[in-house]
């Protein structure tokens, strides 16, 4: 059977390179330049699918991305299937894998093919109908019923090993579309000096040229024309030419979206390539020149294998050299289907009658068919085909003046063509948010006033005939390019011959003698929707044309309609007894066709999928076999188990180790701001709850910062380096919220203040060193500061140097021990972390994470924001009054602080709590009640905040905000829980060292 | 690279990219520091480094030595190939004793990467949104953009050579990203 | 992805270079504890939300780090104009206006 519908010359196929591929695992052949449809049709394969519903055996219909039967799954590897390619846009390689879908168990045999015999159950609305009831069915019956037999197509199983590009491009002129408006509208631009992209969805550039086997173009073939176009664009280097590229996302302000496709085309693609490229493209002007769309003919069992538009048998013979059949039949109401019959008939097929539902066609393209001695039926409606899975013959009809149809008899043939006429493509034009206009000559909705910089060329706005094309396509490019320069020029329209705008075209459901109730005629083949389903709909109340497409599923195909939205449009406007534009149109919308997901995600994926924050000394942790945490994007060491050790008993020893001796950590992620300038102290003092304008320099405070509505939003160390400049400490997921709350502050309430932030976070690496042996492990390093209390007593800050390193070192602590923060530059860090390491561990001491550092903290009661707090906490919630300047007149939030609802009772409060059994360790979280049994409903008393178990305590213990807990210290409550009702006590939130006597020793 | 400046590759470290169409390097270390305050700030603070800071939105003045970008109506960056960070932040801070300003040192908070050859502005383009055309960012321009998720100072210094800036926890994802997308440059 | 204009960088960058910062022109009050509850609240809480033009504050975030105000439409998503900081609110009925032209 190879290539035995393939023509015997022509064609823009390389003859010479044959090309082996399989289809449902039978092997076929077709030549370099083929699609997979023309490379089945050549090898007399029309069936390719069955449809969504019914299972119905479908054909290739169309030529192009509309195509909505011919859809297959291509396998590359196993796991990486990727599925719904629309066969006329697959093109073929050596060894090309491809599956029909929607089949089971083969194409040929399908047992799903039941459910069309069932037809008369699966009307407009089946799904809302029948699934309805009952309720307990939804779960456990219907839905996977219903996703075993919905969707087309097997999503792929294993990631995806294919890599995407992104690329952000500008252009003066973005033309989409390279048919002969697109190029003429490119050649255009580019000739007025505008940087130009050309953009089409097809492998090669020239659209509707490169299958145009009669008209001359200044002297030339249509097709030799557009290849010396391209060839002169493809010189010109502002202007970049895309092949296989869809415009498929118009949006605001001109920035359109298209989708590469690199490598699918390839056998074996080279490895550094991608497979596709997202372009995000920014045009200062568009122009769409995206064609028109054939429209079928919507007759009783126009869905039949072997019937398929007129444009695209023409496409495939002139382009493919690949024959529809042998003996056709066309039926159509359009005079552009009569070239295709001239152009067959060229090639040697047998054309058996072109039925044209027109009375008496007339014009150059019926004398041509004429003159080449096909047979022409005027009045004349195709009413039925034959054939299981291939068209046999087609029923004709005579359609009489009163609209009544009588037999004519049977045609054999094994391929029909149709043409419905055409409709203008407004895809792009509708996404841009133009609204499209009815246009009664036409017959047809066209692009209306432009909402943004864009203007349509070419029949996709109701232009047609090719002459009249390519000056409408100069037209655009010179309006295009005079928006962005002075210097446009519009090139002479080459003369023409032939290539004649063709007349005519029918919308709706066609006339015909069968019984009403026994044959369906589809509108939408894709998702199976036929004329009666539409006028079923209207009478079941649904009269928007937007709810009859969400009822019956029409136009939900993966072309969006462009194919049967019309047809569609008709069907229901006649039923509504309503004219067309009074039912309006549905919207289209992005992405034009389906674009991948890995497109859309381009490189933002795993690793690269936001950036990963590490600091200068995490490799040091990973050697030490640390388990890293996510804190917003950074890694913070979590734990550092020895061999053999778990979780909890490295977290016991590190916090024994900080407690007993010393303790090494890495405080390098917390957010730090320099607050420099005359009114730092004035400007702080307004931020932060405390005061701050009698802050000795050399001095720390801890400060809370609220937002207006009196909830604390961050708390941090500030240090005063010198009178005018202060380093600021913000917890690590708060550094950026906190610094976009200060410049907005600074910037527009109070712009009078001398003062600026500038982000330190990464200036400074921060080495934690904390525990009784703190001060001994750092002395013997540091030069120009005296570390003895005295000199350098709890909450200070002195400048020195420690292993020849300038540093800003801190006293503080957030363990409760006595303790360092040692800050120094961020590319030094590692240098004299692994200086202070060796002295640690000569100590005895230990590396702790943030685990230890959670525990250590709530072991002294002290709070971490987003923990205890939850945006609704304010200071004294936490028992943090003291914090709050008694005496200042004002700072962020102050006022809140005095509302009802602040100072009223029963709110909660930080608590300690702490277990009966000390070896149960709360959940974090858990809901806190009065009673041990509380009825249903009753409001919990509050939560758990923080829960450890405490080495220090040899014990459980927990933070909680309880109602009035401050008031309930003694009482004991309940946690429920899964396992059962926990008994706890509430006990002062400082479990050790109250009086801070370690601190400041 | 086509002309000095104060960036150059950093000697020690193996090109991240080297390809015949574009190159990437890490540039070698260099004192920063973020100059905040009013046009007398500015003019001092020039004085003191040996370029006039530039007042005009996104533009930059340079020498071998000295750079001075502005990011902002109130915020130059500086850079500076000297030995003595201190004591060039003294001198600074000297030549602005009586203007209010902030002088902070940020030398080691950013890493800068140097991206030069033809095909320089087409690998950024994975990642920056800017039109790199010469009418729309000449030679000279300086803007604080995003790379990917990241925010990056970028400046043309030459038409063929960029200059990336970045905090530099970001820099990792900065260079994993330029990479990926170079790959296809060794595509045959 | 709109474009919006920088009134400081004088550039229009990608939205995802700003930060939109809430409603423009309300002002803290300059004295906070002399304002009842009801004025309080009104100050935190109380936004206009209009059908049509709208002042908003919007911050340069990934750009020049200024915030700067811009009139708003909300029903077309349009930026009808940008202004810095500090500067008066345009007369948004004369804004509608010239628009209309």
């Amino acid at each position: 059977m190879t290539h035995e519908f393939r023509t015997s010359a022509g064609g823009r196929i390389d003859r010479s390179s044959p090309v082996e591929f399989t289809f449902d695992g039978k092997s076929y052949q077709g030549f370099a330049g083929d699609t997979l449809a023309s490379a089945l049709l050549a090898n007399g394969v029309h069936l390719v699918g069955r449809s969504y519903k019914y299972h119905r055996p479908r054909g290739i219909v169309t030529a192009g991305s509309e195509e909505p039967n011919a859809l297959v799954g291509i396998a590359r590897e196993k796991g990486q299937n990727t599925p719904n390619l629309r066969a006329p846009q697959v093109e073929i390689y050596q060894g090309l894998n491809a599956e029909s879908q929607n089949r089971f168990p083969s194409l040929s045999f399908d047992i799903g093919a039941v459910n069309d015999l069932l037809s008369p159950l699966f009307v407009a609305g089946f799904y809302y109908k029948t699934f309805m009831w009952p309720r307990s069915f939804w779960q456990r019956v219907y839905e996977p019923f219903i996703r075993s037999a919905a969707g087309l197509g097997k999503a792929p199983t294993d990631p995806d090993k294919d890599r995407y590009a992104n690329y952000y491009a500008h252009c003066d002129v973005l033309v989409i579309g390279s048919g002969p408006a697109g190029l003429a509208a490119a050649n255009a631009a580019a000739q007025s000096g505008a940087r130009v992209i050309l953009c089409d969805e097809q492998a090669e550039l020239g659209g509707s040229l490169l299958h145009d086997a009669t008209s001359m173009i200044d002297g030339k073939s249509a097709a030799d024309w557009a290849s010396e176009t391209i060839k002169a664009l493809s010189e010109n280097d502002r202007v970049t030419l895309l092949p296989r590229t869809t415009g498929f996302g118009y949006y605001a302000q001109n920035f359109v979206a298209l989708a590469e496709r690199v490598t699918d085309h390839l056998a074996n693609p080279d490895q550094s390539l991608p497979r596709e490229r997202l372009w995000q493209v920014r045009a200062k002007e568009v122009v769409i020149a995206t064609g028109a769309i054939e429209r079928p003919l919507v007759f009783p069992e126009n869905d039949r294998p072997g019937v398929m538009m007129a444009e695209a048998g023409r496409i495939y013979l002139n382009r493919y050299g690949a024959m529809a059949g042998k003996r056709v039949v066309i039926a159509t109401a359009c005079d552009t289907a009569y070239r295709t019959a001239v152009d067959l008939k060229a090639a040697g097929v047998d054309v058996a009658v072109i039925a044209d539902l027109r009375p008496e066609p007339v014009g150059v393209h019926v004398d041509a068919a004429r003159s080449a001695g096909i047979r022409v039926e005027g009045a004349c409606v195709v009413t039925g085909t034959k054939g299981r899975l291939r068209v046999k013959s087609a029923r004709l009809g005579r359609i009489r003046p009163d609209g009544s149809v009588t037999v004519m008899g049977e045609e054999a043939c094994d391929s029909l063509l149709m043409s419905g006429g055409w409709t203008p493509n407004v895809s792009l034009y509708s996404q841009s948010r133009g609204k499209v206009v009815w246009d009664e000559e036409a017959g047809a909705y066209l692009p209306g006033p432009s909402v943004q910089h864009e203007r349509s060329a070419g029949s996709c706005h109701g232009v047609y005939g090719l002459h009249a094309v390519l000056e409408d396509g100069y037209r655009a490019g010179e309006s295009a390019a005079r928006a962005v320069s002075s210097a446009a020029k519009r090139p002479e329209t080459p003369s023409v011959s032939g290539g004649e705008a063709g007349a005519g075209g029918t919308l709706g459901a066609l006339p015909h003698d069968r019984d009403p109730s026994r044959v369906r005629a589809f509108i939408d083949f894709q998702n199976d929707v036929t004329a009666k389903d539409v006028k079923l709909a209207v009478r079941e109340g649904f009269h928007s044309i937007e709810h009859i497409k969400r009822y019956t599923t029409t136009g939900m195909a993966t072309d969006q309609g462009r194919l049967s939205n019309m047809n569609a449009l008709s069907v229901a406007s006649k039923s509504l007894e309503k004219p067309i534009p009074q039912v309006g149109l549905t919207t289209f919308r992005q992405p034009y066709t389906p674009v991948t997901f890995g497109t859309f995600a381009t490189t933002a994926r795993g690793e690269a999928f936001d950036p990963v924050r590490r600091t200068p000394m995490h490799d040091w942790a990973v050697e030490k076999g640390a388990e890293f945490e996510d804190v917003s994007l950074w890694k913070r060491a979590w734990y550092f188990p020895r061999p053999g050790e778990s979780m909890h008993e490295a977290v016991a020893r590190e916090c024994a180790t900080v407690r007993e001796s010393v303790g090494i950590f890495d405080a390098s992620t917390l957010g730090k701001i320099e607050v420099v300038g005359p009114d730092a102290a004035e400007f702080l003092n307004r931020v932060y709850t405390n005061p701050f304008l009698k802050l000795g320099v050399g001095r720390l405070r801890y400060g809370i910062m609220l937002s207006e509505a009196g909830f604390i939003m961050d708390d941090g160390v500030v240090g005063r380096i010198a009178e005018d400049r202060f380093h600021v400490t913000t917890t690590t997921g708060g550094a950026p919220r906190v610094l976009a709350h200060l410049e907005d502050y600074l910037q527009t309430e109070w712009p009078d203040l001398n003062v600026w932030l500038t982000s330190t976070t990464e200036q400074w690496a921060v080495i934690a060193v904390q525990g009784p042996r703190a001060r001994d492990v750092i002395a013997p390093l540091v030069e120009g500061i005296d570390l003895s209390t005295e000199s350098m007593p709890h909450m200070s800050v002195r400048e020195g140097r420690i292993c020849g390193v300038p540093t800003r070192l801190f006293r503080m602590s957030f363990t409760g021990e006595a303790g360092y923060e040692i800050n120094v530059p961020a590319s030094r860090g590692r240098e004299v972390w692994d200086a202070v390491w060796k002295n640690v561990e000569a100590a005895g001491g230990a590396p702790y994470g943030t685990e230890t550092m959670h525990v250590l903290r709530a072991e002294k009661g002290y709070i971490i924001v987003g923990q205890e707090t939850d945006g609704t906490v304010v200071p004294n919630d936490v028992g943090m009054d003291w914090a709050v300047g008694k005496k200042k007149a004002d700072f962020i939030g102050i006022r809140s602080l005095t509302r009802p609802d602040i100072v009223a009772a029963g709110r909660k409060q930080l608590v300690g709590v702490l277990t009966k059994d000390p070896k149960v360790i709360l959940e974090e979280g858990a809901q806190i009640t009065a009673e041990a049994s509380p009825a249903l409903k009753t409001p919990a008393l509050g939560h758990v905040t923080s829960s450890y178990y405490s080495s220090a305590l040899g014990r459980s213990m927990a933070l909680a905000m309880i109602a009035d807990g401050r008031d309930r210290i003694g009482d004991t409550i309940y946690v429920p829980t899964a396992e059962g009702v926990v008994v706890v006590e509430i006990v002062s939130p400082v479990f050790y060292d109250a009086e801070g006597g370690k601190l400041v020793a | 690279m086509p002309e000095k400046s104060v960036y150059s590759a950093n000697a020690d470290l193996a090109p991240i990219i080297a390809t015949s169409r574009v190159r990437v390097a890490e540039a070698a270390p260099l004192i920063r520091f973020s100059l905040r305050g009013g046009e007398a700030a500015a003019s001092h603070a020039g004085t003191a480094v040996g370029v006039s800071l530039p007042l005009e939105p996104l533009t930059s003045i340079a020498t071998d030595k000295v750079a001075a970008f502005w990011l902002g109506p109130d915020e130059w960056n500086l850079v500076i190939q000297d030995d003595d960070a201190r004591a060039m932040f003294e001198r600074v801070e000297t030549a602005l004793a009586d203007t209010p300003h902030s002088l902070v040192d940020v030398s080691d908070r950013n890493r800068a990467l140097i991206i030069s050859g033809r095909k320089a502005a087409w690998l950024l383009n994975s990642q920056v949104f800017l039109d790199f055309d010469e009418a729309s960012f000449p030679v000279g321009m300086v803007t604080r953009t995003l790379f990917g998720k990241a925010e990056i100072m970028l400046w043309r210094q030459a038409e063929d050579t960029f200059v990336i800036e970045a905090w530099r926890s970001f820099m990792p994802y900065v260079i994993e990203l330029l990479q990926e997308a170079s790959r296809e440059l060794e595509a045959a | 992805m709109l474009l919006i204009s920088c009134p400081y960088c004088g550039v229009e960058r990608p939205e995802i270079e700003f930060r939109h910062a809430g409603e423009a022109h309300i002002a803290r009050p300059a004295e906070p504890s002399k304002l009842t509850d009801e004025e309080w609240a009104e100050y935190l809480y109380m936004r206009t939300n209009p059908k049509g033009l709208m002042a908003e504050r919007w911050r340069h975030t990934h750009g020049c780090g200024r915030f700067f105000n811009a009139i708003r439409d909300t029903v077309s998503d349009k930026f009808v104009t940008v202004y810095k900081m500090g500067e008066a609110k345009p007369d948004l009925d004369q804004l509608l206006v010239e628009a209309a032209q």
